[in-house]
């Protein structure tokens, strides 16, 4: 079958959409560390680039994958913000982990 | 002329009260009594132009109030009986601002309470000179604003507190009443510009106000209504309880304001609102019998206080109640001649008193005062005179007023007429008793201060006893300076002969008037010459006489009064009271000589008789002594139930309901609310975000469907 020996654009999709979940799973299923949060939200960046490129490839449009490289570029420096951001919060709190961050509780 | 006379006491406050801190104590002093001098001065010219001379007018100063067919000015009315007020006003407030001069020597604030005292005069003027009943209420209100504040100047003093509210809430009954007999008028009438309602008086003699399925007689109703509100600002039996009580006041605030012109309101109300009262009999009445009944119940009282103002007071009271009474059998001539010797010689009795008070270091108890007069020679002297005015005995002031309303009241031959003389009789015989048992309780005796009290007893300075000095000679004068003109005798009714002689008594009322003005001019000059007074009130007496033993000339109401006074013909006791049986005449005088014979007795040749007497009549001394009881039970009627009523709108009405369901309802509904709200932000991070995504998918869902995307 076409499905099980052709890698297509519905493949692509499958495996963004199960980056996708797996992102916003780990994220509030996540009690453990914020670190883990951070790596979540990569992980759904990366299931919209696929998404990108895939779109990009079956349309035969550049524009997506330029998208794509505009995406890493930002998730890399929010990457490095959000790290930095960790450093200090775990300096003044010293814990980072999720359970106990919960300072905005009204 | 009558704007400086107005005015100027108005502009002294406003100067003194807004930049008082600027122009010191002294510059207060200077600016107000000069002004109320000059307005003093202005006024005697009015009183020679108006009442002896000329015609009455009105000065119209600009409009107030228009509102469909209501139209209310500002306007002076210029005629007899304003300009014999504002004299009055006028000659008192001078004296009284040049005493305070001295009187308030010691004290932090006179300034103020000469601006308070300027503010007074203004409002008094203004009441005594409108030309519309609204005007008047706005004088009338005006008059009971200053007299609260002066009441209470001494505000470290938690009793002039409570005395000053006293005073401000006891005259909004009878300004209550006051104002619904305004609106009564104007629903009678539709004005309340008193020309138009004179003019409109006769016209409405027999209309009726149907009420309850009762019909009123209108005019009775206004009248009584106007009557409720003179009972309380002159201090009637009834809502007379502020007045004791205002004597928490200084001194020279009780002269002015709570004897010789405040409260004299009320009265010039009555005869101002006269050619209404005289279509009104049965109000008249009302008025005779309450003002009768005052006399004799204050004098009652007065018999027993120990505080010597408040003896005055309560003396007062019931002098107040003898103008009433003239004023119920038509005798407006005699009220207000009353009203006039009334202000001169009571002025001087308190501002006596306030001397006395000054020497015996602020006592105010006669059982701690006696045997001082030798160290204050003065005052006593002017006690005197004040005493022997009061107690009526000729030729001082009071023997001619009293006099002539009591023979009014006699010749009125109706019942209430009868009440009120022997009422009156009875209140002249206490009138001269405690005014001696005053100044023998003052003056004579052992004195019962200590030693410290009695080693400063010191004569008054000259400021305070120059404006003594002609107060004496007004209560020593006024009776038969002005007899004639006021009330003057009609024993040769010739037209002619009355009108020829009338001409004569107005030049030398005209001489008598100036010599007044130049004393006064002296004193204000030159305080400390009060011998230069005393000479010239020994000269006019002198002249006076001879001109009282010549012809008698009829009532000068024509030329004198004018239309300012309005009586019927067949209810005219003035008239009438020329020609009363001589014991009704005589009888007064002898009264007044066998009070003063009797406080002799009691207080002077048997000092323990008035312990007999107290023992032996323990419950009327009990009831007299306590002033009838009357505070008490205002204070279980009404004030207790006052309370009790607001203490229950209090707890139930605003506690209960309108705090309970208005804001603190909403407000504990708003916190209960944000509580709950609140529980939602946990602070942990994933359940925002689980929240977040949970609303992307809503959002998303919500497009895909409305957009027919969706499976």
């Amino acid at each position: 079958m076409d499905l099980l020996t052709e890698i297509g654009l519905a493949h692509y999709l499958t495996l963004a959409g199960i980056l996708f979940t797996i992102g916003v799973f780990g994220m509030f299923l996540n009690r453990k560390n914020v670190i883990v949060i951070l790596m979540s939200v990569e992980l759904m960046l990366l299931a919209v680039n696929i998404n990108f490129v895939a779109f990009s490839a079956y349309l035969g449009d550049l524009v997506g994958q330029v998208f794509t490289m505009f995406i890493l570029t930002v998730a890399a420096a929010e990457a490095a913000i959000g790290l930095a951001i960790l450093v200090v919060f775990f300096r003044n709190k010293g814990t980072i982990a999720v359970e106990e961050i919960a300072d905005m509780k009204g | 002329m009558e704007l400086i006379a107005v005015f100027l006491p108005l502009v002294a406050f406003l100067i003194a009260g807004l930049f008082g801190k600027k122009l010191g104590h002294g510059g207060c002093q200077v600016v107000t009594c000069s002004a109320v001098i000059i307005a003093a001065f202005t006024s005697i010219g009015l009183f020679l132009d108006v009442a002896l001379g000329g015609q009455a007018y009105t000065t119209t100063i600009m409009p107030w109030i228009v509102s469909g067919d209501f139209s209310v000015n500002w306007a002076l009315r210029i005629d007899t009986l304003s300009v014999v007020m504002m004299c009055v006003i006028n000659i008192v407030s001078a004296c009284v601002h040049v005493y305070s001069v001295g009187y308030m020597s010691h004290d932090n604030a006179r300034g103020r309470f000469m601006a308070y005292l300027s503010l007074f005069t203004f409002a008094m003027l203004m009441l005594v000179t409108a030309d519309n009943l609204l005007q008047l209420f706005f004088g009338w209100e005006g008059v009971g604003l200053a007299s609260y504040l002066l009441i209470g100047f001494w505000n470290h003093k938690h009793s002039a507190n409570a005395a000053a509210q006293k005073a401000f809430i006891v005259n909004r009954v009878g300004d209550f009443g006051f104002a619904l007999g305004i609106m009564a008028i104007f629903v009678v009438f539709g004005t309340i510009q008193f020309d138009e309602i004179f003019a409109a008086v006769p016209d409405h003699a027999e209309m009726t106000f149907s009420f309850l399925g009762h019909d009123f007689h209108a005019m009775t109703l206004i009248g009584l209504l106007l009557f409720v509100g003179a009972i309380g600002k002159s201090a009637q039996l009834g809502l007379h309880t502020w007045l004791p009580d205002a004597m928490e006041g200084p001194t020279p605030v009780s002269a002015l304001i709570h004897a010789a012109t405040m409260v004299t309101a009320g009265v010039f109300l009555v005869a101002r609102m006269s050619p209404l009262y005289e279509y009104a009999p049965d109000a008249l009445q009302v008025v005779a019998i309450v003002g009768g009944t005052t006399a004799f119940v204050a004098a009652t009282i007065g018999l027993t206080q120990f505080d010597i103002k408040r003896v005055i007071a309560y003396s007062t009271m019931s002098q107040l109640g003898y103008m009433f009474f003239a004023l119920g059998v038509s005798a407006y001539g005699a009220a207000m001649f009353h009203l006039v010797t009334h202000a001169f010689f009571k002025a001087l009795l308190f501002l006596g008193t306030g001397s006395v008070i000054h020497a015996m270091s602020d006592e105010q108890d006669m059982r701690k005062m006696g045997g001082v007069y030798k160290k204050i020679p003065v005052t006593y002297a002017l006690m005197w005179i004040g005493s022997l005015a009061l107690a009526g005995i000729p030729p001082l002031a009071g023997f001619y007023s009293k006099d002539i309303v009591l023979e009014a009241a006699w010749a009125d031959q109706s019942a209430w007429g009868h009440y009120a003389y022997w009422m009156g009789i009875a209140a002249a015989l206490m009138t001269a008793f405690y005014s001696f048992r005053l100044i023998f309780m003052t003056f004579h005796g052992k004195p019962r201060a200590s030693e410290k009290v009695m080693s400063h007893v010191h004569e008054s300075p000259a400021v305070m006893l120059g404006p003594l000095m002609l107060l004496a000679t007004g209560a020593i004068l006024a009776g038969f300076v002005f007899y004639q003109s006021f009330v003057g005798s009609s024993a040769h009714h010739g037209a002619d002969h009355g009108k020829g002689h009338q001409v004569e008594v107005v030049e030398e009322l005209h001489e008598a008037a100036e010599q007044v003005g130049e004393g006064v001019h002296n004193i204000s000059k030159n305080v400390t010459g009060a011998d230069s007074v005393e000479q010239h009130a020994d000269a006019k007496r002198e002249s006076e006489h001879e001109e009282a033993d010549g012809d008698h000339v009829a009532w000068a109401k024509e030329s004198f009064w004018q239309d300012a006074l309005f009586v019927k013909a067949e209810n005219d006791t003035v008239e009438a009271a020329h020609n009363v049986p001589m014991w009704v005449k005589k009888l007064p005088l002898v009264m007044g000589v066998l009070g003063i014979f009797g406080a002799w007795l009691a207080y002077i040749k048997y000092t323990d008789l008035p312990k007999k007497t107290r023992a032996n009549f323990a419950w009327l001394h009990t009831l007299f002594y306590n002033k009838y009881f009357f505070d008490e039970l205002y204070t279980k009627v009404f004030v207790k139930n006052a309370w009790r009523i607001g203490r229950f709108f209090w707890v139930y009405g605003d506690q209960k309901t309108i705090d309970r369901f208005g804001p603190d309802g909403s407000a504990g509904l708003t916190q209960r609310f944000a509580g709950v709200l609140s529980r939602v932000q946990t602070g942990f991070i994933y359940h925002y975000a689980f929240l977040m995504i949970l609303a992307v998918i809503a959002i998303l869902s919500w497009f895909f469907f409305k957009s027919g995307l969706g499976v």
